[in-house]
């Protein structure tokens, strides 16, 4: 059995706002969540700045004992999965409830938490953990607790590759409803990398910028750290219509690869192929893609490796932008933030641009969208996210 | 010959060479003033290991950006000399 599969819900929580609107206003103007990092004490790490999810309460979405009990980075998978099933209209009755999925990406799973016990008992010297610790720091927290609040009964897990989590989450999901194993699927991804060891050990990655996130632009310096969650409504073309919903476009690709080369350096040919595997999983051909939302971090090293591989996948006529110049790389949350971006461009007929952009660079020779949106009424677009360890995953949505 | 005995003399060379040689695991015989990070077989990943290392050897915070400028045991120690230099 071969389905279409529509998206027919968004929820995003991210340094751009606390909703799918916010999320797109500020796509659309250009506007940068990236600023001073508030979550750790000034001074603590090397870089200054992140994109942190503004004004974030935990205490106007969960009653006291709910919050206790998440992870910040499963706060922000429940906050936009409601709001993504509400944006859908779906209703998970108990049958409904059976025949779904939840899939969901996260790199870190609940580091602030393990962060935080960890300093009870290295620093305070406390000889006990708190109790909550474990459930709380799984990388599943998140999609167990989606699970929870639906009655979501079918296959529901969670995939931790690092950059490409939520691209991998969202591409398992998409295979299930596809090929008929579900009805449909909450997937997405979620993080929150603001603790101070895992910025400290960012920083001495070295990949971080001193200042802003330029991707594409000669002057880049790195990436910027961001944190939030996004998540999306799976379900068959054919559901979606026969209760009426809304629908923002088609998952109609999944491709994934590995470098087997090294850890942490890119490599063009790699990046290729899991384009092309996505591309033969849609039964489309390269210069079919109007829109690449590109991995685009922003490092000296990634931007040109992944403008070699789109051109060599999909010539030099398509538009590439990297929204991670507004939202920042929220790591196992890119690559479904950057999948709500997409959906939304395609859906508004405008591409978000690629933001901070000073100066071009000859060996990012693409049209990055610098600086101001782009309408263009674009039918195919790839979504790219790539992993230290090497591995590749890339998404083709459709507009309907 | 005389560039192997400058890196294991006692100065900033030669603790930059045992720093490179216990990082990478290899012999510090091995590394020279002149020899580049390519020669060493030293890639990105080793690069902000041996960093790393050199700032705790130095008690010295290197820079990212001036980091990313070097690509040999001549320019590593140029690099020390002016952040201790800078910190006296």
């Amino acid at each position: 059995m071969t389905r279409r599969v529509a998206v027919t819900g968004i929820g995003v929580i991210s340094a751009l706002g606390r909703s799918r609107g916010e999320f797109w206003d500020a796509l659309k103007s250009a506007r940068c969540g990236i600023g001073p990092m508030t979550l750790v004490p000034a001074g603590s790490v090397r870089f200054e700045n992140g994109a942190e999810v503004p004004d974030y309460r935990a205490a106007n979405y969960f009653e006291e004992k709910e919050a206790a009990m998440l992870d910040r980075f499963a706060q922000f998978a429940l906050i936009a999965a409601r709001e993504a099933v509400a944006d859908s209209g779906i209703a998970f009755d108990d049958a409904l409830g059976e025949a779904s999925a939840v899939v969901t990406g996260s790199c870190l799973g609940g580091k602030t938490t393990e962060d935080e016990g960890f300093r009870g008992l290295y620093e305070l010297k406390s000889t006990r953990f708190p109790p909550l610790s474990i459930p709380k720091a799984m990388a599943n927290a998140g999609a167990s607790r989606i699970s929870l609040e639906y009655g979501i009964r079918g296959p529901v897990y969670t995939i931790s590759t690092a950059c490409s989590s939520a691209n991998h989450a969202i591409g398992q999901a998409f295979w299930m409803v596809r090929g008929g194993v579900v009805e449909a699927a909450i997937a997405g991804g979620s993080e929150a990398p603001f603790s101070l060891g895992v910025l400290k050990a960012w920083e001495a990655m070295r990949v971080v910028s001193p200042d802003t996130c330029r991707p594409f632009s000669k002057d880049r310096r790195g990436l910027i750290l961001g944190e939030g969650a996004a998540m999306l409504v799976l379900e068959s073309l054919e559901r979606a219509r026969a209760r009426g919903a809304r629908v923002y476009g088609e998952i109609a690709g999944f491709g994934m690869s590995s470098d087997a080369f090294h850890l942490t350096q890119p490599l063009a040919a790699g990046a290729a192929r899991a384009m092309r595997a996505a591309l033969y999983d849609a039964r489309i051909e390269g210069p079919a893609i109007g829109y690449v939302n590109a991995h685009g971090t922003g490092t000296p090293a990634n931007d040109p490796a992944e403008v070699e591989a789109i051109r060599a996948v999909c010539g030099d006529r398509v538009l590439v932008s990297s929204t991670k110049s507004m939202h920042g790389h929220a790591l196992g949350a890119a690559g479904a933030i950057e999948a709500a971006a997409t959906l939304l461009a395609l859906d508004n007929e405008l591409i978000p641009p690629t933001a901070n952009f000073t100066e071009a660079d000859p060996a990012c020779n693409l049209d990055v969208v610098p600086n101001i949106a782009r309408t263009a009424a674009v039918e195919w677009a790839l979504s790219n996210s790539f992993a230290f360890g090497g591995l590749n995953a890339a998404l083709v949505f459709r507009r309907l | 010959m005389s560039d192997e005995l400058t890196c294991q003399a006692s100065g900033i060379a030669g603790r930059v060479a045992r720093v490179i040689a216990k990082t990478q695991h290899i012999p510090v015989e091995s590394i020279t003033i002149d020899s580049t990070f390519e020669q060493l077989k030293i890639d990105s990943l080793d690069g902000i290991n041996i960093l790393f290392a050199i700032e705790g050897e130095f008690d010295i915070d290197i820079p990212d950006d001036a980091a990313r400028q070097i690509r040999s045991v001549r320019e590593m120690v140029e690099g020390i000399e002016k952040l201790l230099a800078a910190k006296t």
